[in-house]
């Protein structure tokens, strides 16, 4: 078969990615310790698929996949779009590498008899069949089941230490991530009780404005909100997302957190464009300013590594939620259409590779200190350049500064807001990312500060140090050569990215 | 191959950089001729294209980064003029920091961030588009962070913090200007006139000050220079480079092409924003001179003369008129010559003396006559003695001020020469007739490339004033880019 035969519209490509990494997961639960001879493989041809995925969607535009061949409402569909094949290669991208980082870590012969070495394999490769599940599903039952399996796996992966404060914090977070859930669940009943389908392509044209509708939306919404740690939900994030494992935090605050986000997006962009009144998409809006504010402020009290991080996955997130007042509006001038839809996706892109890049650096700097206070990291640039430099580059992605993925994300953002006239939006952003250069700074300080530790240092091997560079780098490429993926979140856009929500 | 020019030259400094972070403390001789490998390429690419670029000939390079917005390097003849000085004084600046710097810890960082340090200069002199050039602005902000706190102590970290917080603000405030614009018009491209009309005058006012505000930062713009002194803490070489090359002149730069390639000199007129700017650039000058009159210590000295300068770049492009164009123009290169040639001696002086203080250089000028003749050639530039450079900016100056009905800014060019002469004189008059301090034995002056660097570029600060009338002199440049622009 020539290579356009692989990628023609009737391959099943949106299958695949689910099927792949669900199969390496079932097929690492009997091997069990030896899992890690096969994460590699997997990951990498996972990567692949995600690969064929976009090129597919590339080629022949948005493509959608009857399962078994039954129409809806009978079967069920995948769709598969830019903006899913875009998260298909993040996620796909962001998960070899966190195989990759931890293929040591969790290979070691201590390790490798506990019950991390056990269980991280399986966990990460469900978590990635979850987040694939969920970017291609075009059902709203179908959603659930990935939301579910995305929150329990996540849940785990927290509790994957064991330690008390662990388990705390990764009960709070099955606490939040259930109600979530059922909040979701008890939506998309109430859709069904009214319109007997669940497929979004067709909702989007029976639905209507009425009570019922507008509570279902209601209630899956503060679900899924929940999940995404918005401000003030968010309790739940900081002590999960900075008590699990580098690797595993990386995955959760670069990936999950997107994904319950990316239903939200879905939701209102694609199945009830016409229902969000400008009160709600205000309220999110205010929502996510507060996050905003709310999470850099306590990421400057932080004293230790982790945290610091988390609380910044907390205001970053809040920058996501402005798409939906800024989503439409004025701005003829651009030769682009949705400029904040676009922009909001490019920072949930850019906000995943700088944030895993950031945890798995920290965790190798972690790793050599001993612990994560941020004052054991004085002068540390000098034993660990790579990590060092790998941090700073996230951090310069997450303060919004060129060249970088979140720079293009915070210019399309603004150019939107200013646009449409609205100011307060554009401040808080510019006031965000002043803040994000407070906190980070205050990090970075510690690494140039004179004086020699490497003597108190443990060894840690270069690989880890690289991995977290690479993203990092990738993260800032997406600034540079973000054509590509900005055309790519165009293909099968929603037409409310241009328009506007009302 | 012309279209590969802009990037060639880009990643001299670029892929010098990223050959040189990860090479080992000890690889000195290897750190060395990478460095000197990658300026002697820059200064033959910019040789090659000084030539094509007197020809009328304009190099492109274009990267869409989103559909209309461009990532465009484009060498045309106001690019140039900012590259060369760049170009020749990285090569300079490099050959004195190996010897300054000598076998001090983090080199391999110091050098690297060096390199990006004037990759960042030169993405600046070709950017195209006001995107372009924020990108570059930013990235020398980034780049020379880790520069001024090289030393790793509390008060060079300190210095930095507060580096940090007026850059990032200030250009916080630039992409506010930036993206207001370009929200009302699209993408910006540098000298495309006609981009902005029909826009609304109070708003094209605002987002002028919100530019002027966040570009002011950097160019050391009272009151928004205070970080400027404090950086001081930096070694010797960061500062030259800083104070000559980078990043005041960065900020000088960019106010260079918001007035004349994104406004125009017409629609600043109209609009009436020169007069202020011009007020605020003149209060700049005389403030800066009386504070570097207070200062005791050399280097903040200098911190303040240069805090005067830039603001003659700023003054000259604020006049509207060929002749002031050319007197500021000008200047970005003759302060550059001057300004790295003091710092370069200064730094000699506190190597060599531990001479800090302006009453520590007595008698330097017997044990380190070289070193002392470069910073007198250099002071005197400042002053504007005829016929050196500085008397060359000075003069245009003045008569594009009296063309443009700006008679006010004689008295101001009168007084800072006055102002200028006073904290320099007694300088120059310590290093020849003061007598001996102890601290300076005759045969201190150190090393070759410590001192060559500085007695070059005095020379070509003196050179550039004296043959000022040939073509490829800084002010036939100059005038070369006004004429093009002012007779399209």
């Amino acid at each position: 078969m020539a290579l356009s035969d692989w990628l023609a519209p009737d391959m099943a490509w949106a299958a695949f990615s689910v099927i792949v990494p669900l199969a390496a997961a079932l097929l690492s639960l009997p091997l069990a310790r030896h899992a890690r001879y096969i994460a590699l493989p997997a990951a990498l041809l996972g990567l692949i698929v995600a690969c064929a995925s976009a090129a597919q969607v590339w080629l022949h535009g948005a493509v959608l996949l009857a399962a078994g061949g039954w129409a809806p409402p009978l079967g069920i569909v995948l769709r598969l779009d830019g903006l899913a094949a875009a998260f298909l290669v993040l996620t796909a991208a962001i998960s070899t590498a966190v195989a990759w980082y931890a293929l040591p870590q969790f290979a070691a012969r201590g390790a490798s008899e506990s019950r991390s070495g056990f269980a991280f394999w399986p966990l990460l490769f469900f978590l990635w069949a979850g987040l694939n599940a969920l970017l291609v599903s075009n059902d709203l039952f179908n959603l659930y089941v990935a939301l579910e399996l995305i929150g329990l796996t996540a849940v785990a992966l927290v509790a994957l230490d064991g330690k008390p404060a662990v388990i705390a914090a990764a009960l709070r977070y099955l606490l939040f991530a259930l109600f979530g859930s059922l909040a979701y669940l008890l939506g998309v009943v109430l859709l069904y009780a009214q319109y007997a389908t669940l497929d979004m392509t067709l909702l989007r044209h029976v639905a209507q404005a009425d009570f019922a509708t507008l509570l279902a939306a209601a209630l899956m919404t503060a679900g899924l909100l929940a999940k995404t740690a918005l401000v003030p939900l968010h309790a739940w994030l900081p002590p999960a997302h900075a008590g699990a494992p580098a690797p595993a935090s990386a995955l959760l605050s670069a990936l999950v957190v997107k994904g319950s986000f990316y239903v939200v997006i879905r939701l209102w962009f694609d199945v009830l464009p016409n229902q969000a009144g400008a009160a709600f998409t205000t309220l999110l809006g205010t929502l996510g300013a507060l996050a905003i504010l709310y999470g850099s402020a306590l990421a400057f009290r932080q004293n230790r590594l982790k945290p610091i991080i988390a609380y910044s996955t907390v205001a970053q997130l809040g920058y996501l939620f402005l798409v939906f007042p800024l989503a439409g509006g004025a701005g003829e001038a651009q030769p682009w259409g949705a400029a904040a839809w676009s922009g909001g996706m490019f920072h949930a892109l850019s906000h995943g590779l700088a944030k895993a890049a950031m945890f798995l650096a920290a965790g190798t700097l972690i790793q050599a200190v001993g612990h994560d206070r941020i004052d054991g990291l004085d002068g540390i640039a000098r034993s660990m350049p790579i990590a060092a430099f790998a941090f700073g580059l996230a951090a310069i992605s997450l303060m919004g500064l060129p060249p970088s993925g979140g720079f293009t994300a915070k210019y399309l953002l603004l150019t939107a807001a200013l646009a449409a006239g609205q100011w307060g939006w554009a401040i808080i952003m510019i006031v965000g990312g002043l803040l994000a250069a407070g906190y980070l700074f205050r990090v970075l300080n510690r690494f140039l500060l004179e004086g020699d530790r490497s003597a108190t240092l443990q060894a840690v091997p270069a690989g880890g140090q690289i991995i977290a560079l690479l993203l990092a780098l990738a993260a800032i490429l997406l600034g540079l050569l973000s054509a590509t993926p900005y055309a790519l979140l165009q293909i099968g856009r929603p037409d409310a990215a241009a328009g506007g929500l009302s | 191959m012309s279209a590969w020019l802009p990037v060639l030259v880009l990643s001299t400094s670029l892929v010098t950089a990223i050959a040189i972070f990860p090479l080992a403390q000890a690889r000195q001789r290897l750190r060395t001729g990478v460095n000197l490998a990658g300026a002697l390429a820059k200064l033959a690419l910019v040789a090659i294209m000084l030539e094509g670029v007197a020809r009328g000939e304009i190099y492109e390079t274009r990267l869409a980064l989103l559909p209309g917005l461009d990532f465009l390097l484009r060498v045309d003849a106001l690019a140039l003029l900012f590259l060369t000085l760049s170009a020749v004084l990285w090569l300079l600046t490099t050959i004195y920091a190996i010897s300054y710097l000598g076998d001090s810890p983090h080199l391999s960082r110091f050098f690297g961030f060096f390199s990006l340090c004037v990759a960042a200069t030169t993405g600046i002199a070709l950017s195209g588009t006001l995107i372009t050039f924020f990108i570059f602005y930013e990235l020398l902000t980034l780049a020379t962070w880790p520069l001024v706190v090289h030393r790793g102590n509390a008060e060079s970290m300190a210095a930095g913090s507060r580096y940090l917080a007026y850059t990032l603000a200030g250009s916080a405030v630039l992409l506010i200007g930036i993206v207001w614009l370009e929200s009302l018009t699209g993408p910006i491209e540098f000298d495309r006139p006609g981009q902005l009309v029909g826009l609304d005058p109070a708003a094209l006012q605002a987002i002028f000050w919100l530019l002027i505000a966040g570009l002011g930062v950097k160019a050391a713009i009272v009151p928004l220079h205070g970080w400027l002194p404090s950086a001081m803490v930096a070694p010797a070489p960061v500062s030259a480079l800083l104070h000559a090359v980078a990043v005041v002149k960065a900020g000088a730069f960019g106010i260079v092409r918001i007035i004349y390639d994104v406004y125009g000199t017409g629609l600043v007129f109209e609009l009436g924003i020169g007069l202020p700017l011009a007020l605020v650039a003149s209060f700049t000058i005389i403030y800066g001179s009386m504070r570097a009159l207070q200062q005791s210590d050399i280097k903040r000295r200098l911190a303040y003369s240069t805090v005067s300068q830039v603001s003659y770049i700023v003054l000259g492009a604020s006049v509207f008129g060929p002749f002031a164009t050319i007197g500021g123009l000008v200047h970005l290169v003759h302060q550059g010559l001057m300004k790295i040639t003091l710092f370069f001696a200064a730094g000699a002086f506190a190597e060599r003396m531990h001479a800090y203080r302006v009453t520590d250089l007595a008698g330097a000028g017997r044990s380190m006559p070289w070193t002392a003749a470069a910073f007198t050639i250099a002071a005197l530039g400042m002053i504007g003695v005829p016929p050196m450079a500085g008397f060359i900016s000075k003069w245009y100056l003045g008569v594009g001020a009296v063309q443009g009905g700006f008679i006010w800014v004689i008295p101001v060019l009168i007084g800072s020469s006055l102002l200028n002469a006073a904290y320099f004189l007694p300088v120059v008059y310590r290093l020849w007739f003061a007598p001996a301090s102890g601290r300076a034995d005759p045969g201190s002056e150190g090393p070759l490339w410590l001192i060559a660097p500085a007695v070059i570029t005095a020379f070509a600060a003196l050179f550039a004033g004296l043959l000022a009338g040939l073509g490829l002199s800084p002010l036939g440049w100059a005038t070369m880019i006004v004429t093009r622009n002012y007779s399209p």
